[in-house]
């Protein structure tokens, strides 16, 4: 729906205050950015990873005492959907070399170099090809790629500088390294980045780079990356793909050596068995755990199913104590709530102002920053925009990037998001836009190394559903180098070790058991199963009626 | 059995797959379909409009007139007459990207039923995002990739277009060809890259790089701190100051 009356007539405030703001624009003045000690007080102060509550202990497994998101913790205590003992793992289904589990950018990334290595690729992923956080990323993909202006040692810096100086060394190298060959890897698959007519491609700012090497195609950046390489491995016919297929859980052998994993087909409730010479994970993300009560960005599969298959079979977590809140999520109209509004917007000029139409804070913190000040303004402050359902939002001035960059600029750099918002009688061209902090990232996760090798010989991970690379908080445009990056990295590392003719031996679950009785011996009683798989919705009224005692013969 | 629910004033009716339902008005199709009771298994994807898997097709009571929408952007409207169309089935052609040319010829051969089409414009209303789908046919039936590219840009690979083609082509499939064989051949190459590319492989950032893995806390805070940062209206040749690490 269009903005009410009430709305409007904010927006004048907005408007009144936009002519002297392109001129400080014009003249190069910002809103200083926080000191280091700065942005800690904003954060421990103001985000909600420091609120009472946020964190909890983990009883079980591998990082037994690591406090973590009460909503993860509940996932990793709880039990398997199978009965280990009621799967007969002689039983083969399906046979592969590598098992890709997830079918988004890193997994496919994954399949395209394991497949050029000479080996067997079966992807399985839950939804279909492509449904993936890398479809949703918009604003764009970081490397330095300009050598006039830009080198990896800088984008080292930034990275470290946005994760406060946590991350994991040897795997920022390795981003940083590897950026600027992936996105000539992308070029060259046949993704239409932005560009100037001589070639170069555009580059913007995103929040905590000291360079522009933000590359982009427009503002569907990940859609346009996830198409590509979604249709490079339809190209393929000898990477195999199993849709609405996840995994449950993972299988191990004799040897202790990752060898396959149970999927589940989910529309006919059938699990199967694959039995595989190594085993990529690359799930992704865990927003629709809607982490502290949050609307999220994320797609509907990202239930964290992958930390939870690797944390029962012996891979450790980190980094999962803190969560990505990206600032700018739409809260108006109420129908679109949550959806991602890209940092891009930022990138690109637009000022974050308060109800009265004032900056408060610099538009280019990192975005955990950001997201405090945000809340920080809405609430101690009081001078958040009252929406009319009764939430409370910031205003994103994006009008301004017409005047800035010149008219149509809007238009033609946001073209996803005027369309969607076009749609619920919003112009942004003209209109600003309101948003509010929103469910993004989960920036740790299963702990693993450059090679993306982890704790189990023959288990690979990759992506979102990893921890290290951006430490306590990921920089816009990280995500979508990180799955190409190091989905290249795992589909060359799992192809290698299986040339390297691993041990075959007798598939097992004893891993689940042995986690089961773990749970029990913590005391830890239960009816929780896991992975989640899909998030519920389900409206309670007609949870109400749903009254089958138990299920028999064909109706569920 | 007049529950409490269906006291509510802001609910309209809605006919799924032609059963009616009573569903909050400020609801998105999406919304209303899991307010109804359904889980979604198909036709659900990212919830934001950009990933395809939620195209929907609806009518009026009266009215000829077939509408589309993405069911995760689209309001309910009392009385329409919904399903959903979350697969298709398409036509994709397998080729070698490293050796296709980007001419009339490739498309045709990967898609020779694309000189079927009739020009009726189905495609084209068919799309939920408004998308000049007839258009980018026509300019690839002319050799256009450019046009095709351009055009083509914003298509979610939902379906619909595929789904009311009389002459039964695969437009998105066809789009994305006509995309890729832009990007890769017509567009100029970015330059810039393949020389950065050259620098890393030659090792030139290696040694920096590793002085900085092996720099303290405190020490990584400082040089983080004083680096220079590329004022946001600075114009493309712009250079840094401090070159000692480019």
């Amino acid at each position: 729906m269009p903005y009410t009356e009430e709305l409007k007539q904010l927006i004048k405030k907005v408007e009144a205050s936009r002519a002297a703001r392109v001129e400080k624009k014009k003249k190069g003045e910002e809103v200083p950015l926080l000191s280091l000690r700065e942005r800690q007080e904003r954060l421990e102060k103001y985000h909600p990873d420091f609120r009472e509550g946020s964190r909890r202990e983990i009883r079980v497994g591998p990082s037994k005492g690591y406090a973590i998101s009460p909503e993860i913790v509940n996932l990793l205590e709880a039990k398997s959907r199978v009965n280990p003992d009621a799967i007969d793992l002689t039983k083969i289904d399906y046979e592969t070399d590598v098992l890709v589990i997830g079918g988004g950018g890193a997994g496919t990334s994954a399949a395209l170099m394991a497949q050029e290595a000479g080996v067997r690729v079966l992807i399985a992923t839950k939804l279909r090809h492509g449904d993936a956080n890398t479809m949703m990323a918009e604003g764009g993909i970081q490397a330095a790629g300009k050598e006039t202006k830009d080198s990896p040692y800088y984008h080292y810096l930034d990275v470290m500088g946005g994760g406060h100086f946590k991350n994991v060394p040897e795997l920022v190298k390795t981003l940083v390294t590897d950026a600027p060959k992936s996105l000539a890897w992308l070029e060259r698959l046949g993704c239409m980045l932005t560009k100037f007519e001589d070639g170069t491609m555009k580059a913007l700012h995103g929040g905590g780079t000291c360079r522009k090497r933000m590359f982009y195609a427009a503002d569907i950046t990940g859609a346009e990356i996830m198409r590509t390489l979604r249709d490079e491995a339809r190209n393929r016919p000898d990477i195999k793909v199993l849709e609405f297929m996840p995994a449950v859980e993972l299988i191990l052998n004799e040897h202790g050596h990752c060898a396959g994993a149970v999927l589940y087909n989910i529309e006919t409730e059938e699990y199967f068995v694959v039995k595989a010479k190594s085993v990529i994970l690359a799930t992704g993300g865990s927003g629709r755990l809607h982490i502290r009560g949050f609307m999220t960005t994320n797609h509907y599969g990202a239930t964290g199913d992958g930390l939870v298959l690797g944390y029962r079979a012996g891979v450790g977590v980190c980094f999962l104590h803190t969560v990505q809140y990206h600032p700018t999520g739409v809260v108006f109209p109420e129908q679109a709530e949550g959806i991602l509004i890209t940092e891009k917007f930022r990138g690109a000029g637009a000022n974050v102002l308060n109800i009265d139409g004032e900056q408060f804070v610099n538009e280019r913190e990192p975005r955990d920053v950001e997201s405090a000040s945000f809340i920080r303004e809405a609430t101690e402050i009081g001078k958040g925009v009252p929406t009319p359902s009764g939430k409370v939002g910031i205003w994103l001035d994006s009008p301004i990037i017409d005047i800035l960059m010149g008219e149509g600029a809007v238009k033609r750099e946001f073209p996803g998001k005027y369309i969607l918002l076009k749609r619920f009688g919003i112009d942004i061209c003209k209109e600003p836009m309101l948003v509010y902090p929103t469910l993004h990232y989960q920036n740790g996760g299963l702990e693993y190394n450059n090679k993306c090798e982890t704790a189990i010989p023959g288990l690979y991970s990759s992506g979102e559903v990893s921890g290290g690379v951006h430490g306590e908080n990921r920089l816009m445009g990280n995500s979508l180098l990180d799955v190409c990056v190091f989905g290249r990295i795992a589909g060359i590392s799992a192809a290698e070790y299986v040339k390297g003719n691993p041990k075959d031996g007798k598939l097992n679950l004893d891993h689940v058991r042995r986690y089961h009785k773990e749970l029990e011996e913590a005391g830890i009683v239960t009816d929780r199963v896991a992975p989640m798989i899909l998030p519920d919705y389900s409206n309670p009224e007609v949870r109400k009626h749903q009254l089958t005692s138990h299920y028999v013969g064909t109706m569920r | 059995m007049e529950t409490e629910d269906k006291k509510r004033e802001d609910l309209v009716p809605i006919f799924i797959m032609g059963k009616r339902y009573d569903v909050p008005s400020s609801l998105t199709i999406q919304k209303a379909m899991e307010y109804a009771g359904y889980q979604l298994i198909r036709g659900c994807g990212c919830r934001g409009g950009i990933c395809g898997a939620c195209g929907t097709v609806y009518r009026f009571p009266g009215s000829y007139k077939i509408e589309v929408g993405l069911a995760c952007q689209t309001m309910v409207q009392p009385n329409m007459y919904l399903a959903q169309v979350p697969f298709f089935p398409a036509t994709k052609s397998v080729y070698d990207i490293e050796k296709a040319k980007p001419t009339i010829d490739t498309l045709v051969k990967a898609y020779p039923e694309l000189l079927r089409c009739l020009q009726c414009n189905t495609c084209t209303k068919s799309c939920p995002m408004d998308i000049e789908v007839m258009d980018y046919i026509a300019a690839g039936m002319r050799g256009d990739i450019t046009k095709l590219a351009e055009l083509s840009f914003d298509c979610v690979m939902c379906g619909l277009c595929t789904s009311r083609c009389p002459a039964e082509l695969c437009q998105y499939n066809i789009a994305i060809l006509g995309r890729r064989l832009y990007a890769k051949y017509v567009a100029p190459k970015a330059e810039h890259l393949v020389s950065m590319v050259k620098k890393v492989e030659e090792g030139k950032y290696e040694k920096m790089l590793r002085e900085l893995m092996e720099t303290d806390e405190e020490t990584l805070k400082k040089l983080y701190t004083a680096r220079e940062t590329e004022p946001e209206q600075a114009g493309e040749d712009w250079i840094p100051q401090d070159k000692t690490y480019l």
